[in-house]
């Protein structure tokens, strides 16, 4: 994948198959330390303990279902070879929660790209479920929730293109604040 | 800045021109692979192009979604057009560039451009 972003696209579809109804994306920098944290955490149906041990494991998907495939190894693998580390954790009947962690000062970190397509992507494309997106920028953090829209909006859908316009402003607006780029 | 109070007025714009989908029997449907293969061969600018064209032209018509692999991955990015009582179409290697040709001839004018359909690469 040529960007993180790409990345988090592909692992969120998995949470959408497990039948999630809430997904909650959180991108947090810190470059102090030189670093981000990618979680996606859903309350989709979960894996048990045997699955969760064999989903970092390209070799792992049977052809029939396609349930995980190389999603997980790819991000697994652009995390860990920055010195980064990655997580599964995961109940059945519960939700799965996927962290990243990545040192963004390595030469094998790969930027995090259009963050921005990825979220409404996911939020125009998937109406029925909400999504939580979270970034956070040297502790300063804002979020959009499509739980909140969706109770403005009424019945006007999220795909809408008005309403999808407003969400990649307001997306690129409070991501320009938060890196102290607008006062 | 974007405020939720504008959010408010978008709402009561759309509720006064969101228009009822037209006969489903003429809906023209494109479906985007999206699985890992798809989207690391770059099939989320594709299907933004499609999304934001078909917005563009107000084609009531067309409905734009997305599917796990298609089978081809060495093809991808991949796009299906799904049109009732025609056979379906298959794009392959697409680009954000074709899209806008493959909207005003194929969804528009019912003429497939076959120069980008699976047909010409896999002979």
């Amino acid at each position: 994948m040529r960007e993180l972003s790409l990345n988090i696209l592909d692992v969120a579809h998995n949470s959408i198959a497990a039948g999630a109804s809430l997904l909650e994306i959180v991108v947090e920098e810190n470059s102090a330390s030189c670093e981000m944290l990618i979680g996606i955490y859903d309350n989709g149906c979960g894996m048990s303990a045997d699955e969760v041990q064999n989903v970092t494991d390209p070799f792992f998907t049977t052809r029939t279902t396609r349930r995980i495939g190389l999603g997980v190894p790819l991000f697994k693998q652009a995390a860990e070879m920055t010195g980064g580390a990655f997580r599964v954790e995961s109940r059945k009947n519960a939700g799965t929660r996927i962290t990243a962690q990545f040192k963004t000062d390595s030469v094998d970190f790969i930027p995090l790209g259009d963050i921005c397509s990825t979220i409404l992507m996911l939020i125009t494309m998937n109406t029925n479920r909400d999504f939580l997106y979270r970034r956070i920028i040297d502790g300063r953090e804002f979020a959009l929730d499509t739980r909140e829209l969706k109770d403005i909006l009424g019945d006007v859908p999220l795909n809408e293109p008005e309403v999808a316009e407003w969400m990649r402003g307001f997306i690129e607006e409070q991501t320009q604040i938060i890196s102290g780029g607008v006062k | 800045m974007k405020t939720l109070e504008e959010l408010n007025a978008i709402r009561e714009k759309a509720k006064a021109t969101m228009t009822v989908r037209e006969d489903n029997s003429d809906v023209i449907r494109v479906v985007v692979g999206m699985a890992t293969c798809g989207i690391a061969a770059g099939a989320r600018p594709v299907l933004n192009s499609f999304v934001e064209e078909v917005a563009r032209r107000r084609l009531k018509n067309v409905t734009v979604t997305q599917t796990g692999c298609i089978g081809m991955c060495q093809y991808e990015p991949i796009v299906e057009v799904f049109e009732k009582g025609k056979e379906k179409v298959t794009y392959v290697k697409m680009t954000a560039d074709k899209v806008a040709r493959i909207v005003n001839e194929h969804l528009v004018n019912g003429n497939v451009v076959t120069e980008f359909a699976v047909g010409s690469f896999t002979k």
